[in-house]
C-alpha cells in the first residue's frame, strides 16, 4: 500500500522525464528512417537504412569523426595539464593573486560565439591579428591560422574557453589540500616537485576526473566556434560531427540524413563515455 | 656545548612578536617538553626548529652545525604532526618509506627498515592499508613510524596525542615513553597538557607569551617554581594562592599573618629583602584537615569525591576560596567548619611582582 503511494507520487516526474527523453529520441529515430528533405515536402516515404548509408558514405563522415576525437582529446589534454600547472602556480600567496585569479577565470564568462569572433578577427587574422603582428615584428611571414591550421585554431579557441573551468575546479581543490601533509613531506626531504608529484597530483585525481567528464559532454558538441570562425572548412578540415549534422540538416535541408547523423553522435558519445568511465570513473567512486 | 643550542631566537609576524629571545640548550638523548597555554609560542618554537617557519633573529645549532637558515629537509629532523599528516593515497608501507625513497636508498635497505619499524610498532599487518582504513591510534603509530624510519637526530612532536580519546592517550603516552627509552634519541614534544609534560619529560620548558618562563625537571618545577605563572600552571588542582594580611620579621623568623593565624617561616629560606606585600602559595595536597589547632579555619563549600581522594573547596573568613585535599572517604559535609594545617616545608612565598622569593626547605631537596 505504502509502496504504491510512493510510486504514484513519483509517477508524474518520472513520466515527464521519460517523455522529455523519449519523444525527441523516438522522433529522431523515426526521421532517420524516412525520406525527409525540406526541399521536397510531402514525400516522406519509408526508406530503411538509406539515410544511414548516405551519412556514412558522406566524404566528410570519417574526417568529422576523427576531428571530433582529435578536438576532444587535445582540448582535454591542454586544459587538464595547463589547468593543473597554473592552479598549482597561483596556489601560493603572491602580490595581486586575486586579480590574476579573476583574469584566469574570466574567459569562461565569454560566450562561445564572441570567443570565436575575438580569436578570428583580433588574434588570428593574417592581416591585422595580433599573431600576425608578432610574426611581422619578428620578421616572419604571418600565418593564416584559420585556413592553414583550421582544426588547430579551433582547438586553441576551445581550450581558451575551457581552461578557466579546469582552473576554477583545481584551485578550489587545492585549497582543500592539507598543509600539514606538505610540511610532513618537506620534513621527509621532498622538494617542490616531489610535493607536486606525490601529493598534489594524487590529491587532484578526483577533480581531474570531474573536469574530464564534464568537458567531454560539452566538447563532443562544439559547434559555435566552428560555425563562426572556419565554417567547418577549408573542405572538411575543421568539421566535427555536430557541424556535419548541421550541414546536412540546414545546408542541404535533409532532415532524414541529419537525424541518422544525430544517432551516430549518440553512438559516439556512448562509446567515449564507456571508455571514459572505465578510465576515470573509479576515481569518483572511492 | 650542548647537542641542540638555541640562542636568542626571535620570530616576528607582521604585527605580532611570537618568540621573544629564546635561549635553550638541549643535551643529546633528552626528552624535552614545551608546555604553556595556547598562544604562548610553543608550536612556533617547534616549527622554527623544524624549519617550517623562518626565524627573524637568533641561531639554532644542531650537533655543531648551524641550521638556522637550512631548509627543513636538510636538517635531519623528523616531525610527528597533530593531524598525523599521513599521505592519504599511499599505503602504510609507502608512507613509512616515503623519505627513504626520496633519499634514493636501495630497495633492499628500504624493505629492511620498513619491516623492522612496522614490527616494532605492530603495524606489520596493516602495511597494505590506506590511512583512512586505520583507527586513530594506528594512524598515530604510522606517523611515529614514519619519523623513526629515517633515524633522525631529533624527533619533534607537535601535540601528537590531542586527537586521541582519553584512554588511548594514556596508552600512547606510555608507548612514547617506552620508545624514547628504546631509541635514546633526542625528542622535543609540544603539548598544552601538563600531565603529558610531567610524565614524559626529562626536562620541561614552560613558555609564556613568547618567552621561556622556567626550565627544569618536572619535580623541580613542581616543588620550586620561579614564578606565580609556573606555580599555577603545574599541578592539578592549581596551587592555592593566599594573599597574606601582614608579614612581621622577628629575628630569624617571619610571622606570616593571615586572619587570626600566624604561621612561622624561617628567614633563612628567603632571598633578598622582604617585599611590601606577600602572597603565600600552598598546593592542595600540602594542606591537611585536622581536628583542631590547625593554621587556618574555613567553611566547606563543596566536596568533590574523585574516589582515590577528595577535594574540599573551602571559603576563608576573608571570602577567599582555597582547595584542600582530603582523604578518600572523608566524612566532612558541606557547610562544616574545618581546621586546616599547612606543611611548612612546602610553603612558597611570592612578592608583589609574582616572583618567588622563598627557597624550598633543605631536607625536602634531597628526596
Amino acid at each position: 500500500m505504502k509502496r504504491s503511494i510512493t510510486r504514484l507520487l513519483m509517477a508524474p516526474s518520472v513520466l515527464l522525464l521519460l517523455a522529455w527523453m523519449l519523444v525527441p529520441l523516438s522522433m529522431t529515430i523515426y526521421f532517420s528512417t524516412i525520406n525527409y528533405n525540406l526541399l521536397y515536402p510531402g514525400r516522406n516515404n519509408f526508406v530503411g537504412w538509406m539515410n544511414f548509408e548516405f551519412f556514412i558514405t558522406d566524404p566528410g563522415f570519417w574526417i568529422a569523426i576523427s576531428n571530433t576525437l582529435i578536438l576532444l582529446i587535445s582540448v582535454l589534454l591542454i586544459t587538464v595539464v595547463l589547468g593543473v600547472a597554473l592552479s598549482a602556480l597561483i596556489d601560493k600567496p603572491f602580490f595581486g593573486r586575486n586579480v590574476v585569479r579573476v583574469l584566469l577565470i574570466s574567459p569562461f564568462f565569454i560566450m562561445p560565439t564572441v570567443n570565436a569572433l575575438i580569436w578570428k578577427n583580433m588574434m588570428m587574422n593574417p592581416v591585422y591579428g595580433i599573431f600576425a603582428w608578432i610574426s611581422q615584428s619578428l620578421g616572419l611571414e604571418p600565418i593564416d591560422w584559420l585556413s592553414d591550421y583550421p582544426l588547430m585554431s579551433i582547438i586553441i579557441m576551445v581550450s581558451w574557453q575551457w581552461l578557466p573551468f579546469a582552473i576554477l575546479v583545481f584551485v578550489t581543490a587545492l585549497q582543500s589540500q592539507d598543509t600539514e601533509q606538505k610540511e610532513a613531506a618537506q620534513m621527509d626531504g621532498a622538494n617542490g616537485w616531489h610535493i607536486f608529484r606525490y601529493l598534489t597530483v594524487p590529491h587532484l585525481a578526483r577533480p581531474i576526473a570531474v573536469v574530464v567528464m564534464i568537458e567531454t559532454i560539452f566538447l563532443l558538441a562544439v559547434f559555435a566556434e566552428i560555425y563562426v570562425s572556419t565554417g567547418g572548412g577549408p573542405g572538411y578540415d575543421s568539421t566535427n560531427l555536430a557541424y556535419l549534422i548541421y550541414n546536412q540538416a540546414l545546408l542541404q535541408y535533409d532532415v532524414g540524413v541529419a537525424s541518422a547523423g544525430g544517432l551516430f553522435a549518440v553512438l559516439l558519445a556512448n562509446i567515449v563515455a564507456f571508455f571514459l568511465i572505465r578510465a576515470v570513473g573509479k576515481n569518483l567512486t572511492v | 656545548m650542548a647537542y641542540l643550542n638555541i640562542t636568542d631566537l626571535q620570530k616576528h609576524y607582521d604585527n605580532y612578536h611570537a618568540l621573544r629571545g629564546i635561549n635553550l640548550a638541549i643535551e643529546e638523548g633528552e626528552f624535552i617538553v614545551f608546555v604553556g597555554p595556547s598562544g604562548c609560542g610553543k608550536s612556533t618554537l617547534l616549527r622554527t626548529i623544524a624549519g617550517l617557519e623562518s626565524s627573524t633573529g637568533g641561531n639554532i645549532e644542531l650537533d655543531g652545525r648551524d641550521i638556522t637558515e637550512l631548509a627543513s629537509s636538510k636538517r635531519d629532523l623528523a616531525m610527528v604532526f597533530q593531524s598525523y599528516a599521513l599521505y592519504p593515497h599511499m599505503s602504510v608501507a609507502d608512507n613509512l618509506s616515503f623519505a627513504l625513497r626520496l633519499a634514493k636508498e636501495e630497495q633492499s635497505v628500504i624493505d629492511e627498515k620498513v619491516k623492522s619499524v612496522s614490527a616494532s610498532l605492530q603495524l606489520d599487518k596493516l602495511l597494505e592499508r590506506k590511512p583512512k582504513e586505520l583507527s586513530g591510534g594506528q594512524r598515530q603509530r604510522v606517523a611515529i613510524g614514519r619519523a623513526i624510519v629515517r633515524q633522525p637526530k631529533v624527533f619533534l612532536f607537535d601535540e601528537p596525542l590531542s586527537n586521541l580519546d582519553a584512554a588511548l592517550r594514556v596508552q600512547m603516552r606510555l608507548e612514547l615513553a617506552r620508545l624514547h627509552k628504546k631509541l635514546g634519541t633526542t625528542m622535543i614534544y609540544v603539548t598544552h597538557d601538563q600531565i603529558e609534560a610531567m610524565t614524559l619529560a626529562d626536562r620541561v620548558v614552560i613558555l609564556n607569551a613568547g618567552q621561556i618562563e622556567q626550565v627544569g625537571t618536572p619535580l623541580e618545577l613542581y616543588r620550586s617554581p620561579n614564578s606565580r605563572f609556573v606555580a599555577e600552571f603545574i599541578g592539578t588542582p592549581k596551587m592555592n594562592l593566599i594573599a597574606l594580611d601582614n608579614v612581621v620579621r622577628e629575628n630569624d623568623t617571619l610571622h606570616l599573618q593571615l586572619l587570626n593565624a600566624s604561621i612561622d617561616f624561617p628567614v633563612a629560606r628567603t632571598r633578598g629583602p622582604l617585599p611590601d606585600s606577600v602572597v603565600m602559595g600552598v598546593r592542595p595536597e600540602h594542606m591537611h584537615i585536622v581536628e583542631s589547632g590547625g593554621d587556618i579555619i574555613g567553611k566547606v563549600e563543596l566536596i568533590e569525591h574523585l574516589g582515590s581522594e577528595a577535594y574540599t573547596h573551602v571559603r576563608l573568613a576573608n571570602d577567599q576560596t582555597i582547595i584542600v585535599k582530603a582523604p578518600a572517604r572523608t566524612t566532612i559535609k558541606d557547610g562544616e567548619e574545618i581546621h586546616i594545617s599547612l606543611e611548612r616545608e612546602e610553603v612558597i612565598l611570592f612578592n608583589q611582582n609574582d616572583r618567588v622569593f622563598s627557597v624550598i626547605a633543605e631536607e625536602a631537596c634531597h628526596d
